[in-house]
């Protein structure tokens, strides 16, 4: 493994690449209306949060 | 094109009723296969293939030979390594594979709903190496730490042929099982297929025992963390360290650079490195001991009160951060520690088997082998709460179906080897000193005198423990004290610092990794507690929305204080009342952790149970039901022990009736308690602990019978209707395991192939 696969799977890990994934996704759904920038992203990201918590086990 | 999009769409119809047709799903003729053909997929059996299984399959037999019959002086820690490491490859490369082939039969020619959900954010397709860091961080915390600590008391051999045994017949295959069928029903969560599979009844109980049963672990764990940090300025500086930390990281990346996780975690990881140093310096000064000195009462109603504010305040500014905290953490040191361990190598002394095994008066936790062996080391065996986690949140990003196997079996075959690890650095420190460490005070006094005294006293062959070991060791860790440090993580602590001062930086470092590892546990242990406490919440409002609608609006400010204060309310009182338990705390509370715990992964196995004979599949039917008769007779039977048992120690109501009998009597001391007031404790903490007993184990045999019932009904029926979401072709795909066979990479090539436009969304790499 190298050191860049390394590097992409501890931000992967960490869930750095979130923003990433959602302008992937956004422009395979081919949407006329203009993605989130990063710092929506991220704000709508742990605001969904507030309303849907996720487990941590013990 | 148009001609086979409506040939599609009638297929699709008729398929909605007949889920099991899905292998003949249609595939868009313009995209390369979705799946690779199963007669491909393993290329068949090479005599290189062969060699290496049977090289493998010796190695943990001569392995485990080693452990359970050899009987050496000591024995060396590597032994654990393999023995586990190569039971681990076998069972996942044939035993969850059997379960993929004959039970649950994924299919990658289905879309899962990170596909065809697909929202970018919840329901995100995520490369499955990823996904498996993800799940394992979800999963893994201080459980598998703690519990193979407090279970060494009875020697190492039972503890870790549970640990991996379990793993591979119950927990893997729960976690599997829980992760596949939420998948296949977009994501549900636990308690919305029990209500579905289950009906009213079961459903309804299976709500009420998660609720409480919630209550149980977080009030538990954060004992072992008030425990940890009672009477120690250092640890009470450094742990409360990371509150301030976790808070500027959330302004950081809320409102500085938005994004950079692994910037602010390095950051993060940095700070905390200089909070542990500095706690040193200040557990030198005169007025950092005069302020950082809490006693225990103080410590929990400090966590409670933390408690309640984190589960109000907006995730972004405390929870998200101290997320990101504690899963860099936990990579981090379960890394270092496989490191450590395989290079140090540490000898082992304690035996095989103890004396305490067969006897039910063990000063760590009470009670025989069986069943409180198996509730005592509940994570990393057999760990019901996964199931909250194996639901809902991993199956919303799981690519292709048959990922499952890697990240559900795998995932959960990880956190058991983590629980090894946890279980050979406790056995790697000296039997005198921790069961000197892992008595309660009531047994000790709290003082050194008392320890050597009670620890030799118990007549264990070869141990002999001086005043100056108990002494020596507290000094080398920075302690006031080591004795009576109950909970298992300072004991871990001591474990790990020992094999690490063998790596890096000797005696003199000893102090600094005794905190390191009081720390990663502290964290891991408040990260469950604040993300415990919310989704309880959640819960909780849900429930009393069904009778006060207003209730099921979560942002309604009043409606969510009044349900974190019911939450709080019930897990800090079960925390109080274990740090003023005149009987020691852990060793009254622990098996209720274990039992509350192993009821949930019963209730989840059941729920399996119920889908499995529903989908007809009863010549398999075994697979989830072997694990579920396990954990029903271990949990039912220890909670009848800790109900019916007439041993004091054991029975919480025979220790509730003879301390109430002795204040009838009008009698001034009892037992360990030296008061009449303690004694009055004594009466209501039993009066308390035995009323949850009788509360789990109703709620378990509640929810167990409607699972055999749908079961029954099942079977007469020749199966049920099936809750799964209606299948839709896929139109992407990922190898299925943790390295891509050539088959896979045949098609991933003609995947990387196709024109741009064509090409699926996906993570970037």
């Amino acid at each position: 493994m190298s050191v860049k696969e390394l590097i992409w799977l501890f931000k992967g890990v960490m869930g750095e690449n979130a923003y990433q994934q959602y302008l992937d996704h956004h422009a395979s759904t081919h949407s006329s209306e203009a993605p989130m920038t990063e710092r929506q992203f991220w704000r709508d990201k742990t605001d969904r949060q507030d309303a849907h918590p996720e487990g941590r086990c013990c | 094109m148009s001609e086979n999009e409506s040939g599609r769409g009638q297929a699709g119809a008729s398929r909605v009723q007949r889920n099991e047709d899905a292998d003949v799903l249609l595939q868009d003729p313009d995209l390369p296969p979705t799946a690779v053909d199963a007669d491909k997929e393993d290329g068949g059996w090479t005599p290189l293939k062969i060699a290496v299984w049977v090289g493998i399959a010796l190695l943990g037999g001569v392995s485990w030979t080693v452990l359970a019959i050899v009987r050496g002086e000591t024995v060396n820690a590597m032994w654990f390594v393999f023995a586990a490491v190569c039971s681990y490859l076998i069972a996942y490369r044939f035993y969850s594979k059997f379960i993929e082939r004959k039970l649950l039969r994924p299919n990658d020619r289905r879309a899962t709903p990170a596909e065809y959900k697909a929202d970018g954010k919840d329901f995100a397709s995520t490369d499955r190496r990823v996904l498996y860091g993800h799940h394992f961080a979800a999963i893994a915390g201080a459980g598998p730490l703690v519990g193979p600590v407090l279970a060494a008391q009875m020697g190492y051999l039972p503890g870790t042929m549970w640990i991996v045994i379990g793993v591979i017949f119950a927990g893997a295959v729960q976690d599997y099982l829980v992760m596949f069928f939420s998948m296949r029903r977009g994501g549900r969560s636990l308690g919305q297929m029990a209500r579905e599979e289950l009906g009213l009844i079961g459903g309804t109980a299976a709500l009420i025992a998660t609720l409480t049963i919630m209550i149980i672990i977080v009030a538990i764990l954060a004992l072992v963390v008030v425990n940890a940090l009672g009477e120690s300025p250092w640890g009470v500086f450094s742990v409360s360290m990371t509150i301030p930390i976790a808070l500027f990281m959330g302004v950081y990346l809320r409102y500085l650079r938005p994004g950079k996780v692994s910037e602010v975690s390095l950051i993060g990881f940095a700070l905390l490195m200089l909070a542990i140093v500095a706690g040193g310096w200040i557990a030198e000064t005169e007025w950092g001991v005069a302020l950082f000195t809490l006693d225990r009462v103080t410590i929990a109603w400090g966590i409670i009160i933390y408690g309640f504010i984190a589960a109000v305040l907006p995730v972004w500014l405390l929870l998200a951060p101290r997320d990101y905290l504690s899963t860099f953490m936990k990579i981090g040191t379960i890394v270092m520690l496989a490191v450590a361990i395989v290079i140090t190598r540490p000898e082992i002394s304690v035996p095989a088997v103890s004396e305490f095994a067969s006897r039910a008066d063990g000063p760590v936790v009470p009670g025989t082998l069986f069943p409180f062996l198996f509730v005592t080391i509940a994570c990393g065996a057999l760990s019901g709460f996964h199931a909250l986690i194996a639901s809902g949140t991993t199956p919303k990003m799981i690519e292709k179906e048959r990922q499952t196997r890697f990240i559900g079996y795998g995932g959960m075959l990880m956190e058991s080897f983590v629980a090894i690890m946890a279980l050979v650095a406790a056995l790697s420190i000296d039997r005198g000193i921790y069961f000197a460490m892992n008595s309660s005070a009531a047994a000790t006094g709290g003082t050194i005198e008392g320890a050597v005294a009670f620890v030799n006293g118990l007549g264990l062959t070869g141990v002999n423990l001086a005043p100056e070991a108990l002494s020596t060791l507290a000094n080398n860790v920075g302690e006031e004290s080591i004795v009576s440090r109950t909970g298992g993580a300072p004991t871990l602590a001591v474990g790990i610092a020992q094999i690490m001062q063998g790596l890096f930086g000797g005696a003199g470092m000893m102090a600094f990794w005794y905190h390191f590892a009081i720390m990663f546990e502290a964290l891991f242990i408040l990260t469950a507690v604040d993300a415990g406490t919310r989704v309880a919440r959640f819960m909780l409002q849900d429930t009393i929305g069904n009778f006060v609608p207003k209730f099921k609006d979560t942002s309604w400010r009043v409606g969510a204080w009044i349900c974190t204060a019911i939450m709080v309310a019930g897990w800090g009182a079960i925390l109080i009342m274990g740090v003023t338990d005149p009987l020691g705390g852990i060793n009254t509370l622990f098996p209720l952790f274990g039992i509350a715990n192993q009821l949930l992964a019963a209730i989840a196995l059941a729920v399996c149970m119920a889908i499995c004979a529903k989908k007809g599949a009863f010549k398999y039917l075994w697979i989830p039901a072997l694990p579920l008769a396990f954990a029903a007779v271990v949990t039912i039977t220890a909670s009848f022990l800790k109900i019916f048992s007439p041993v004091p120690t054991v029975g919480y109501w025979a220790n509730h009736m003879a301390f109430r009998n002795a204040l009838a009597a009008g009698e001034q001391s009892f037992g360990n308690a030296a008061t009449v007031e303690a004694m009055e404790k004594v009466v209501r903490n039993t009066f308390i602990q035995g009323t949850l007993s009788i509360l789990f184990v109703t709620l378990a045999i509640i929810v167990i019978a409607t699972a055999i019932m749908a079961t029954v009904r099942a079977y007469r029926t020749g199966g049920g209707p099936s809750a799964e979401d209606p299948a839709v072709p896929s139109r992407t795909f990922a190898p299925a395991g943790l390295i891509a066979t050539p088959a896979e990479k045949e098609l991933e090539a003609q995947w990387a192939n196709l024109p741009h436009d064509k090409k699926p969304a996906r993570a970037g790499h």
